[in-house]
């Protein structure tokens, strides 16, 4: 149940992040989701997409810096304290989360967070045990 | 350790044998040198009117230092030996700053050269079944010609590709095999970087050597090239007014560099005061050529900056090795009051893994104080996508340097292949300090 995403090394330079956006366009890659965590001088971009590997070799032979990182995407159940309960589950565990960011899944209107856990493995067990919903691979491809 | 000689008599000649070869040979670029414009005053003035004058081996001692603005003053025939009908090739340098330098050959004179190259490259364990990829440039440089001649005199198969053009490099490398480059640091990092690209990876390709001059490099550049290649790398150094390479090169032990003394006088002097230095003392290389005829160079002050080793070789060569050179007497930077070669930095930034292949230094200056910036670029494979790190690495790369360098740098990390690449001499260092 774990998901691939990729990370892209970028400088702060100007069109760089246009560049990884129009050679994924051109070659069809649908981005499901996309951060930038920054630094003064470069940031890093992570995107989910539906062909993981395959994208991450096109961005390598264009000379960008990848790597794949395995993440783990949940739903927040369409209702008040959703994000809260997750966020709950994790407090309470010795499970350290490294990053999350969200989006909004566009056909169900769905809000859901992907997590960058350093035990990914041990945390879709336990969240899977408090009836949260964690998102597969198939899923993604068809959102 | 097989070791092998191209010439062995030469190469391990006994210590008191070689100095009368070189007394002999002194004199007799003594006596050429009468003949020029350049030094027939200069000599006479130091008490030197014949080759008689030099006696003793000490004798040399008497010959004043020759600098590169007298090869500049010379410029284009004060260092002249010869009738031009006897020269058969001459080698310019145009420098960054100015007037050029000529040096001329006889057809004896190349001869020398390309047999002090064989020697060379034979001492590296290359034999008449190497595919040797020639990737420094031809022309007026040396780096190209000086190796071509040795080392078809060895009997390799040489591919004379010069400088530039990766993808065909990396083509030819496949398409014949070849098993040892001649190239400079910075350019085989750089053709590590585009192997990917090329679709060529490493088990397609059969090299098993490099040899890398013609700029200064750190240890743990060698280490990195080895470990990426999987080869053996070997230090060249020679400059075009000493011929070009050939001067000195590591021999299979690869513990220093050799430097051919039957040909080369080696001194190492306090490039402030000219006072000869001991072995195992940094300072300038100061060399005589013992056997050119057309362009005769007495003491001549090379700039680069090199320890002589103490003790013999495992190879029992007798001609003593020098180390890497360290820096080049004109390439010191000195930031806030502080003496720093390139080189040092260097050293420091090519021991951290996630460094990748290309780097260059920036000199600023901020209000009244210098400012150094360091770029470097990282190194893909090592990438795990994690922002910590990557300022972990920044954090590395900025206290090693502070406790080599003594400088606080700042440093920039970025994409590989994003700054400027070199296929020849590298350009590291950029000083846009306003010089007052
Ligand atoms: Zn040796």
């Amino acid at each position: 149940m774990k998901l691939t995403q990729i990370s892209i090394f970028l400088e702060n330079r100007k069109g760089r992040l246009f560049d990884v956006c129009s050679l994924l366009g051109k070659n069809k890659v649908n981005i499901r989701a996309l951060t930038v965590a920054e630094s003064e001088q470069f940031g890093i971009l992570r995107i989910v997409v539906d062909k993981p590997e395959a994208t991450a070799a096109l961005l390598k032979k264009h000379g960008f810096v990848a790597s794949l990182t395995d993440i783990v995407a949940v739903e927040v159940a369409d209702k008040p304290g959703g994000l809260a309960d997750i966020l709950k589950v994790l407090s309470v565990s010795d499970i350290n989360v490294e990053y999350m960011y969200g989006f909004v899944e566009r056909k169900s209107d769905k809000a859901i967070l992907v997590f960058r856990f350093d035990e990914p493995d041990k945390a879709i067990v336990l969240l899977k045990k408090k009836k949260i919903k964690v998102i597969g691979r198939k899923e993604i491809g068809d959102l | 350790m097989e070791i092998n000689f191209w010439d062995k008599e030469i190469e391990t000649i006994d210590k008191a044998a070689l100095k009368v070869l070189q007394l002999k040979r002194l004199k007799e670029t003594v006596s050429c040198a009468l003949k020029t414009q350049f030094y027939k005053p200069r000599l006479k003035k130091a008490g030197i009117n014949s080759a008689d004058d030099i006696k003793h081996w000490e004798d040399y001692k008497k010959i004043p230092l020759t600098t590169k603005d007298d090869l500049r003053e010379c410029y284009p025939n004060g260092l002249l030996a010869v009738d031009m009908k006897d020269v058969v090739r001459l080698h310019t340098s145009s420098g960054t700053t100015g007037t050029p330098t000529v040096i001329y050959h006889t057809k004896n004179d190349i001869n020398h050269w390309a047999e002090l190259v064989a020697r060379s490259i034979v001492a590296t364990g290359a034999t008449n079944e190497d595919v040797f990829q020639n990737m420094m440039s031809y022309g007026m440089f040396t780096g190209g010609l000086g190796l071509h001649y040795g080392a078809e005199k060895v009997g390799l198969t040489v591919i004379p590709m010069g400088g530039g053009n990766t993808k065909r490099q990396i083509q030819l490398m496949k398409d014949f095999g070849s098993t040892i480059l001649h190239i400079t640091p910075s350019y085989i990092l750089h053709i590590h970087s585009k192997l990917g690209e090329s679709g060529v990876e490493l088990k397609d390709l059969r090299l098993r050597k490099a040899y890398l001059g013609a700029e200064p490099y750190s240890e743990n550049t060698r280490k990195k090239v080895e470990q990426l290649f999987k080869i053996d790398v070997y230090n060249s150094y020679g400059l075009s007014e000493m011929n070009g390479p050939g001067v000195g090169f590591e021999c299979a032990h690869k513990c220093g560099m050799h430097v051919w003394e039957d040909t080369y006088l080696l001194e190492v002097i306090d490039p402030k005061t000219g006072e000869s230095l001991g072995e195992d003392k940094e300072g300038e290389i100061v060399l005589t050529n013992l056997t050119r005829r057309a362009t005769p160079l007495l003491r001549y002050r090379t700039r680069d900056i090199a320890a002589i080793h103490k003790g013999l070789c495992g190879c029992k060569r007798t001609h003593r090795r020098i180390s890497r050179i360290l820096g080049r007497t004109d390439d010191m930077l000195i930031i806030n009051g502080v003496n720093v070669y390139p080189s040092q930095i260097e050293e420091v930034i090519m021991r951290i893994p996630q460094v990748g292949t290309n780097y260059q230094i920036y000199l600023e200056k901020e209000g009244t104080l210098d400012k150094l910036v360091v770029k470097v670029e990282i190194y893909s494979k090592m990438f795990s996508g994690n922002l910590a790190e990557i300022d972990a690495l920044k954090s590395r790369i900025v206290e090693e340097l502070r406790a080599s360098i003594i400088i606080h740098p700042a440093v920039e990390l970025h994409e590989p292949g994003s700054l400027p690449v070199f296929e020849g001499k590298a350009k590291r260092v950029v000083d846009n300090r306003v010089k007052l």
